[in-house]
């Protein structure tokens, strides 16, 4: 993601070096060095099965009907019918939103200033920065597994803390339930963020903060005129991991709610899943993987446009 | 210029590391803790004697058959990037055809296609092709899907080899082949040290594909062993804790001695 500007530039800087040399003669030395198309190839074909073969099979079997066993058949757009009609499927798109924007939210809040605090060059910072590294060492089921056993209604921590908890149980209400997948998310993911804006503000010039002090401005006021409009960029480029993130939650989702209580935590990935792998309906998990698709791509193309990330002159930048 | 401490800022990371420590600590004492010790005394206790029951009963219940299954899966996905993805960045970076446009953008779009999207159709054809519960079938796709990022970052990395020392390499009469093992590969090592850090990272961590792409218990990566233990023991909480922290031990070890390549395979950016 992050350097998608920087190459598209780099690739029509090429297109052009290539149409000014055109008039030259094309002689056997300029090709020297210039590797052919062929070195591109194993790679494209590989990509082409593994990825982009499923996603026209994808199409094809959101017009079948098939069990699993045996072979698809043909049921026209019956699927796409049946889901125009489905509230589940609407809802589920809204949460799946609802939950992006409660992951954005919470992880900037945290890591913004974390990062911020973490990029100071002091002792305990470092040692501390070490240990907020921990999450990232553990893959999203293993940190989903631990949370449920933390959260577990007889023998978790909430069990045990009444006077914060209320009942103990997490997984009986939909607001708690979206509660603990946006907290288990932030536990996941803030320290990657933290890391990002410590580099971030570490590449803020420190002159600007000297000249600024020179001119009486306190701390806080240095956050606001400096450090947040210095850190443009790098807010852009993990929103935009944020959001691509947040859609595609499903881990934390299987494991912490399957999608409960009712279906007050079924994002549209996950309802894809239950439809096709629960439920054995693939035909009608194709329609909403479609859909999924189609709703991922447009939001990325509007928050790449919104942000202006796509005029960024370099995407490293952001980093 | 010396400024007071900020104890707001300071107030604010000991609570943050408390949240993050949390679960650590209990993961760590329930691990050495009986079952009946855990539920009775509860996740935060401090355990009184230490006993290492339970990583003895992760290993007899087949958990490194599936430890080494992810490290074969790893494996093959790191190769399948390492040997394809630098030479189809060369041709991106350097070719003069007309089709090294578009297959770029290809690759640009594939970073928009969420992996759930797939599941259904790979699951399709990997039946289709008698691939389904095999480690190959999740070998294939979570390397296709390591491509876009590792095409972006591998191409980035050639990019910053400037014209003259390509020119001097053509000047000496080398082939694509003398300036891309020669040459290219050399000056982008640290892109090639991200990109296998990043696929080996999303090997490792890959629980979707593993999910719906496998069954058998001899197919298991770790992950999905995780996950069984969860379903089937229900609450059996010190030996979950001992697996999570034996599936910790190799990440933490790419951690504590290369530090630098880990964190930017994690956000799967630099490469300089």
């Amino acid at each position: 993601m992050a350097a998608i500007t920087q190459a598209e530039r780099g690739g029509s800087q090429q297109v052009s070096g290539r149409r000014r040399r055109r008039p030259h003669l094309r002689s056997h030395a300029q090709n020297i060095g210039h590797p052919g198309i062929i070195w591109a190839l194993p790679a494209t074909i590989y990509f082409a099965i593994f990825a982009l073969l499923p996603l026209v099979v994808v199409v094809w079997l959101s017009f079948t009907e098939w069990g699993g066993i045996g072979s698809p058949h043909w049921v026209g757009g019956a699927n796409w019918k049946a889901l125009a009609t489905d509230s589940i499927m609407r809802q589920s798109i809204w949460l799946m939103l609802l939950l992006t924007a409660l992951s954005v939210v919470t992880q900037t809040l945290v890591a913004l200033p974390l990062g911020v605090w973490a990029a100071g060059f002091q002792r305990n910072r470092a040692v501390l920065t070490a240990l907020y590294f921990i999450p990232l060492l553990m893959s999203s089921a293993a940190i989903a597994i631990v949370w449920r056993a933390l959260l577990d209604p007889n023998f978790g921590i909430p069990s045990q803390m009444h006077w914060l908890f209320g009942s103990g149980n997490l997984f009986g209400h939909a607001g708690d339930a979206i509660g603990v997948l946006t907290f288990v998310a932030m536990w996941q993911w803030t320290p990657l963020y933290t890391l990002i804006y410590q580099g971030g503000a570490r590449a803020i010039p420190a002159q600007i903060y000297e000249a600024a002090s020179i001119d009486g401005a306190g701390r806080v006021r240095q956050f606001f005129t400096i450090t947040l409009p210095q850190l443009r960029n790098t807010i852009v480029t993990s929103l935009i991991l944020m959001v691509i993130g947040g859609m595609t939650a499903f881990e934390s989702i299987l494991i912490l709610t399957q999608g409960e209580p009712g279906y007050s935590t079924t994002t549209t990935a996950y309802y894809m899943y239950s439809k096709a792998f629960l439920r054995f309906q693939y035909g009608q998990g194709s329609v909403i993987a479609v859909v999924l698709v189609v709703v991922a791509t447009a939001i990325g193309l509007l928050i790449t446009k919104w942000t202006g990330y796509d005029k960024m002159a370099s995407a490293q930048e952001g980093i | 210029m010396r400024r007071r401490p900020n104890w707001i800022a300071g107030i604010f990371s000991v609570i943050w590391l408390v949240i993050v420590l949390t679960p650590v600590y209990v993961m760590l004492s329930a691990s050495v803790q009986s079952q009946s010790k855990y539920s009775s005394q509860g996740p935060l206790s401090i355990p009184k004697q230490l006993i290492f029951s339970n990583f003895t009963a992760v290993v007899r219940s087949g958990f490194l058959r599936y430890f080494l299954n992810s490290v074969i899966v790893t494996a093959a996905v790191v190769l399948i990037v390492a040997l394809l993805v630098p030479p189809l960045s060369f041709a991106i970076v350097r070719s003069r055809s007309v089709l090294s446009r578009p297959i770029f953008r290809l690759f640009l779009l594939g970073l928009a296609v969420p992996s759930q999207a797939v599941i259904v159709p790979l699951f399709y054809m990997m039946t289709k092709v008698n691939l389904y519960d095999t480690l190959e079938a999740v070998i294939f796709p979570t390397a296709a899907f390591v491509f876009p990022m590792a095409t972006l970052i591998m191409s980035g990395s050639m990019r910053d080899i400037t014209s003259d020392m390509y020119e001097a390499m053509s000047l000496d009469g080398a082939s694509s082949w003398r300036t891309f093992t020669q040459m290219v590969l050399p000056l982008s090592r640290g892109g090639v040290a991200t990109i296998t850090v990043f696929a080996a990272l999303q090997a490792w961590n890959n629980f979707l594909f593993p999910l719906v792409l496998t069954q058998s218990a001899g197919d298991r990566v770790y992950t999905l062993g995780l996950f069984n233990f969860e379903t089937s023991y229900g609450i059996n909480v010190p030996e979950i804790s001992a697996a999570v922290i034996i599936s910790i031990i190799p990440i933490l070890l790419v951690y504590l001695f290369a530090r630098r390549a880990l964190v930017q395979g994690l956000m799967g950016v630099g490469g300089k």
